[in-house]
């Protein structure tokens, strides 16, 4: 128990401090690294837990993908920070405001499942509790039957979304050169290369 | 393997001997693997490679590692001097990562996790910022171009591999990497590559034989080899993400980037070829001392991986590079249909199909 123990408290911490460090860093490059050093370490609990497909599927799809995304685009950005500093006092009220309830909401639910235990969401008939499952196979169990309409409807909804990224950023521009090819590989002698007879002296017009 | 009954501080020096002795084994093989590289080139060129460290220059790696490490490390005035001597550290570290789940024979496995194979994913799937962290760091233009490339290289074909592995899960029935090999047992057509489960499930080796050869390309762009390695592409970018290093720095990366071929190598020989398996029953073996039993059967999962190794090696040596549009098209537009048909059609074989 006290490797567990020792683990917890250094992922947690290092959770912790990331999370801090993501928003006091003042380079943004740096704040995304944390921001993944933030997720790793909240992938490491979650396998400290016992939810191990939780946690690899945080790392491919959070740090493998989004997260790689995040910095290409942070990266390639010119963001002039004095200048992002200087709305601070401005906005320093509306953030305050939104950041005190979002505490106030994480509190009271912690306290609600730390005296009552977790909201009982009736699990159906497939879900089962066996210890000899696989967690991947227990989530499969029941996202597959129970909630496979909400597994549909949010799919649907993420594949609106993706249609939804290409309409609006697919631009058909003229003049632009593309490989075609087939149209490549089926030119032969014949359609590629016109030999003419020149006269000495003339040259050729056209 | 060993168990929590024991004390958990023995545990704990137990589990640093494994990781210890293992990284130790890799890195020694990857010199001579690095050396055969060499060779393989040489000789498809038709020159002699290196021949002169040492008898047929095997000590060839061994005289590169000194020569690395005694040389003056160069950090770039404008470089982010952290993250630019981080990005070598972390490609390793995570090239090293991913063999803590590697079965390397019965039994012989540092961490047996039941998502073995997505825990392989995600390590190879965060190589790719040890490249954008070295490229932006380095703060110089070619480097950075390295980078990008490379971050979009590497999530593009990153998709390919997801699906291929979730036509093995689906043929294997387990994530398990243990269970994906013990699978595999028995004669030869068990193998996933000829469908897994043996003659009755001999169609699906018309899905999985493309499979493998999809799995073995995106293994070459995922890895950064040639012909995709545009990341590094020197005849447009100098050397890519990797220009300003020098010195340990460069070889770690260098480092990286070969622990990650054989990963590579190791993952097509765990999914498709049998792992440990040679190909027919083991039984013969049943009385044998178990330490024997394993090492042998490593032997047979070793000779898997130089063959793969040797092929990602003549795929260096005889195919030309790829452009990028080129690259970009075979991963989106030729790779990620297949393999979304492959998973289809697996799935229905396994539900409709009758066999199991």
């Amino acid at each position: 128990m006290i490797l567990q123990a020792i683990a917890f408290y250094l992922m947690a911490s290092v959770t912790i401090l990331a999370g801090l460090a993501v928003v006091f860093a003042r380079n943004p490059v740096h704040s995304v690294l944390f921001l993944i050093t933030a997720f790793f370490s909240a992938a490491g609990l979650f396998v400290l837990m016992g939810a191990e497909f939780l946690a690899m599927l945080l790392v491919v799809v959070y740090v493998g993908a989004v997260a790689v995304l995040f910095l290409f685009v942070v990266m390639m950005l010119d963001v002039d920070f004095t200048q992002l500093r200087e709305g601070f006092s401005r906005y320093l009220p509306i953030g305050g405001a939104v950041a005190g309830l979002l505490t106030l909401e994480m509190i009271v639910v912690a306290t609600t499942v730390a005296s009552q235990g977790a909201a009982s969401a009736s699990p159906g008939p497939n879900a089962s509790a066996g210890a000899d499952v696989t967690n991947a196979e227990a989530i499969g169990r029941v996202l597959y039957t129970d909630y496979v309409y909400f597994f549909q409807a949010a799919g649907l909804v993420l594949l609106v979304a993706m249609i939804g990224a290409i309409v609006l950023t697919l631009r058909h521009k003229p003049g632009v050169k593309r490989q075609n090819i087939a149209a490549q590989t089926a030119r032969t002698p014949a359609t590629g290369m016109t030999i003419v007879d020149i006269k000495p002296g003339e040259g050729i017009s056209e | 393997m060993p168990e929590q009954t024991v004390s958990p501080w023995l545990w704990f020096g137990l589990a640093i001997g494994q990781i210890l002795l293992i990284t130790v084994v890799l890195l020694i093989s990857i010199a001579f693997l690095l050396w055969g590289d060499r060779k393989i080139w040489a000789g498809v060129q038709m020159r002699k490679g290196p021949n002169v460290v040492g008898p047929f220059g095997l000590l060839q790696s061994f005289a590169d590692l000194i020569k690395f490490i005694l040389k003056e490390l160069i950090i770039p005035a404008g470089a982010d001097k952290v993250i630019f001597l981080l990005a070598p550290v972390i490609t390793v570290t995570l090239a090293l990562a991913g063999w803590a789940v590697i079965p390397f024979a019965p039994g012989w496995m540092i961490s047996d996790v039941n998502v073995g194979i997505l825990y392989l994913l995600a390590m190879s799937s965060l190589g790719v910022y040890g490249i954008i962290m070295g490229g932006w760091a380095s703060n110089s233009k070619y480097p950075f171009l390295g980078a990008l490339r490379s971050a979009a290289q590497m999530v593009s074909y990153e998709v390919s591999i997801g699906f291929v592995i979730v036509t093995v899960v689906l043929l294997s029935g387990s994530m398990n990497l243990g269970d994906i090999v013990e699978k595999q047992s028995g004669w030869f057509w068990n193998w996933n590559v000829l469908g897994g489960g043996g003659l009755k499930n001999l169609p699906m080796a018309l899905v999985m034989i493309p499979m493998m050869v999809v799995f073995y390309v995106s293994a070459l762009a995922e890895t950064n080899r040639p012909p995709f390695d545009l990341p590094e592409a020197e005849s447009e970018l100098v050397a890519g993400y990797q220009v300003e290093y020098s010195s340990s720095a460069y070889l770690l990366f260098m480092l990286g980037e070969y622990v990650a071929i054989v990963l590579m190598c190791a993952m097509i020989s765990i999914l498709f070829f049998g792992g440990w398996n040679p190909g027919f029953p083991i039984s013969f073996m049943d009385g044998w001392n178990e330490t024997a039993r394993s090492f042998v059967l490593f032997l047979v999962f070793a000779t898997k991986i130089i063959f793969w190794f040797f092929m990602f090696a003549m795929a260096k040596a005889i195919v030309p590079r790829y452009r990028y549009d080129q690259l970009m098209r075979l991963g989106w537009k030729v790779f990620l249909p297949m393999t979304l048909v492959a998973v289809m059609l697996v799935a229905g074989w396994r539900v409709y199909g009758g066999a199991l």
